[in-house]
């Protein structure tokens, strides 16, 4: 009996808790993906850097705060410069959009066209992050680090495994609950949301109504200025900042949105949570928890690990092609791609 | 009202509308005819700012609005509606209705949060004028159904809602009838003689039931091969041997001479 208990102390420390925060992380990062395809009707090849270039501005301002001495408590400073952070990717986006997205909208651009040139902006916001913060590690996270460690723990219940809960767990899943119950309250509760919707539902129709079209473009890049800086900076905190380990997270957030269905919020959601589990699953040496569970005489000699971690991006890849396969439109139903 | 000067538009070497000049008098029900292929959705979506022309233009009341995009035609109270039903399917049908004007308090993000009074009052006033027009299209006990859940015909009535919620000019319907019943057909049929008489919309009309046509248009235009083939009263048009020959082909009409001369 204790041995299960450990088992499941074990299995959540090592799977469930990382995998819930690493999920809720790509949910962030696979929403706003999936607006830009709802509404603006292409895949955002710079999404991954336009986390990184929000992280990277959060990250100059809590370094400011922390020079001015300002801080949060046992919470991380980078919270309070998130705002800033959101503001500035907000402009960036907006005038990119202004500047590039714009004309080709006028053009009345074939997808694949934008898609393209959206792959020129992540190019050029690739650089301008390497330009403004520089290309390596950054550790921004302070504050306490755990809410309760893996000693407290064991002490506390007396149990063998220790469950140890990092403070940036908490706070990324705090933040992903108010950011998505935010955002599912604005879009199908306020009429620009609903504008928003509409334009998801049926551009041509919407076109055809008192909508704005420039407007609703303009709060779709609101919001995911808002969703990606935010997606980044909780990875951040959760693991560390660097340029190029953002770049790949467009893998695995492509993969949240398309498994989900692409243009579908709730489906985002979903597929950030397949995804996380599914990488989290097949990469971890699961020897602990087996060993708690099965007899002596059975305790596994190896790791059973199913991949090394380095194939992660693999995991994310294979439910792709899966899922395209058996369901093109995504697990909830999105737009056909 | 409208004005059609020598309109072309070409898809490559396929020329959809070759040459169209035509008028819609104010506060007439123009009906436009022809058979398939024969240019008149091309027309439409030229005329609604849906495509640009290859060349021509297009007058409203004098004023050139060629090119102008669908967004600013409707603003100038020029609207249409699609030979398939467009709706806004994960909405009901009255908020499908509410999204029809512009220019609401809540488009802005400011608004949203400091205005929220406003709003409310606005949303009221809307809800309540998309409910008159629900009752007016006989579809009120539909009001809170999903509009991807209503039928086909049912969806041409909350198009032709949609026109209700501003203050239309001119109405394009395109393929009103297209797959729609009897009884719905003369609910909308009647919808269109009501806006026309008692609130002077101008309509024009693509279709393909003559007893529609025949009951509500005047004038008719026919179009063939993307040119204007004859116009007037709908009787006059349906005695048209050209216009006989455009539906019927050449060959046919040709057999039945020779038939008679035998």
């Amino acid at each position: 009996m204790v041995d299960f208990l450990n088992a499941i102390v074990a299995l959540l420390n090592y799977v469930i808790v990382p995998a819930t925060s690493y999920g809720a992380q790509l949910a962030l990062g696979a929403l706003g993906v999936t607006l830009i395809y709802g509404i603006l009707r292409f895949s955002n090849f710079a999404h991954g850097d336009t986390m990184a270039f929000g992280t990277a501005i959060t990250i100059l301002v809590t370094w400011l705060f922390q020079s001015w001495g300002i801080g949060f408590g046992p919470l991380p400073t980078a919270l309070l410069a998130l705002p800033f952070g959101i503001a500035v990717t907000a402009l960036l986006l907006l005038g990119t959009d202004r500047v590039v997205y714009r004309f080709y909208r006028r053009q009345k651009a074939a997808p694949v066209i934008l898609v393209i040139v959206s792959m020129g902006v992540m190019f050029i916001m690739n650089g301008l992050v390497r330009f403004v913060i520089g290309v390596q590690e950054q550790n921004f996270a302070d504050g306490a680090r755990f809410v309760i460690t893996a000693t407290q723990f064991r002490n506390l219940t007396g149990l063998d495994a220790g469950l140890a809960v990092r403070t940036s767990t908490v706070i990324t899943v705090v933040t992903a609950v108010i950011v998505v119950a935010a955002l599912f309250w604005f879009l199908n509760k306020t009429r620009s949301g609903k504008s928003m919707r509409a334009f998801s539902d049926n551009e041509d129709l919407a076109l055809l109504s008192g909508i704005n079209p420039e407007r609703v473009v303009m709060i779709t890049w609101l919001l995911v200025a808002a969703l990606a800086t935010t997606a980044g900076v909780l990875y951040g905190l959760d693991k560390s900042f660097k340029p190029f380990t953002y770049y790949q997270l467009l893998l695995p957030i492509f993969a949240s949105a398309v498994v989900g269905g692409l243009g579908n919020p709730v489906g985002a959601i979903l597929g950030g949570f397949v995804v996380a589990f599914s990488e989290v699953t097949f990469t971890y040496a699961w020897k602990k928890v087996l060993t708690y569970l099965l007899p002596t005489s059975l305790a596994p000699d190896s790791l059973v690990q199913l991949l090394s971690t380095d194939y992660k991006f693999a995991v994310s890849f294979a439910i792709l092609v899966v899922v395209l396969l058996f369901k093109p439109t995504g697990l909830l139903k999105g737009k056909s791609v | 009202m409208i004005v059609v000067e020598d309109l072309h538009k070409h898809f490559g070497g396929f020329h959809a509308v070759d040459g169209a000049s035509l008028e819609i008098r104010k506060g007439s029900i123009t009906g436009l005819i022809g058979p398939n292929g024969a240019g008149k959705t091309t027309l439409f979506n030229v005329i609604a700012g849906r495509l640009p022309p290859t060349s021509g233009r297009v007058l409203m009341d004098g004023e050139d609005i060629t090119g102008l995009t669908p967004h600013e035609l409707f603003h100038k109270g020029l609207l249409r509606t699609f030979q398939i039903a467009h709706e806004f399917g994960s909405m009901t049908v009255r908020e499908n209705l509410m999204m029809v004007p512009a220019q609401q308090h809540g488009e802005t993000l400011w608004n949203t949060w400091f205005r929220r009074g406003a709003i409310a009052a606005q949303e009221r006033a809307l809800a309540k004028k998309a409910d008159e027009v629900l009752e007016f299209l006989t579809i009120s006990h539909l009001a809170n159904q999903k509009a991807s859940q209503i039928s086909g015909g049912q969806k041409k009535l909350l198009e032709l809602g949609r026109t209700m919620m501003v203050e239309a000019k001119i109405v394009f319907l395109d393929e009103v009838g297209a797959g729609v019943n009897r009884t719905l057909l003369n609910t909308i049929g009647d919808a269109i003689v009501r806006l026309n008489k008692e609130r002077g919309y101008t309509f024009c009309v693509i279709e393909h039931d003559m007893d529609f046509i025949g009951r509500l248009c005047d004038p008719v235009i026919v179009m063939a091969e993307g040119k204007v083939l004859a116009q007037g009263s709908a009787a006059h048009i349906m005695e048209n041997e050209a216009v006989i020959e455009a539906y019927l082909g050449r060959g046919l009409k040709n057999k039945t001479k020779a038939g008679a001369t035998a």
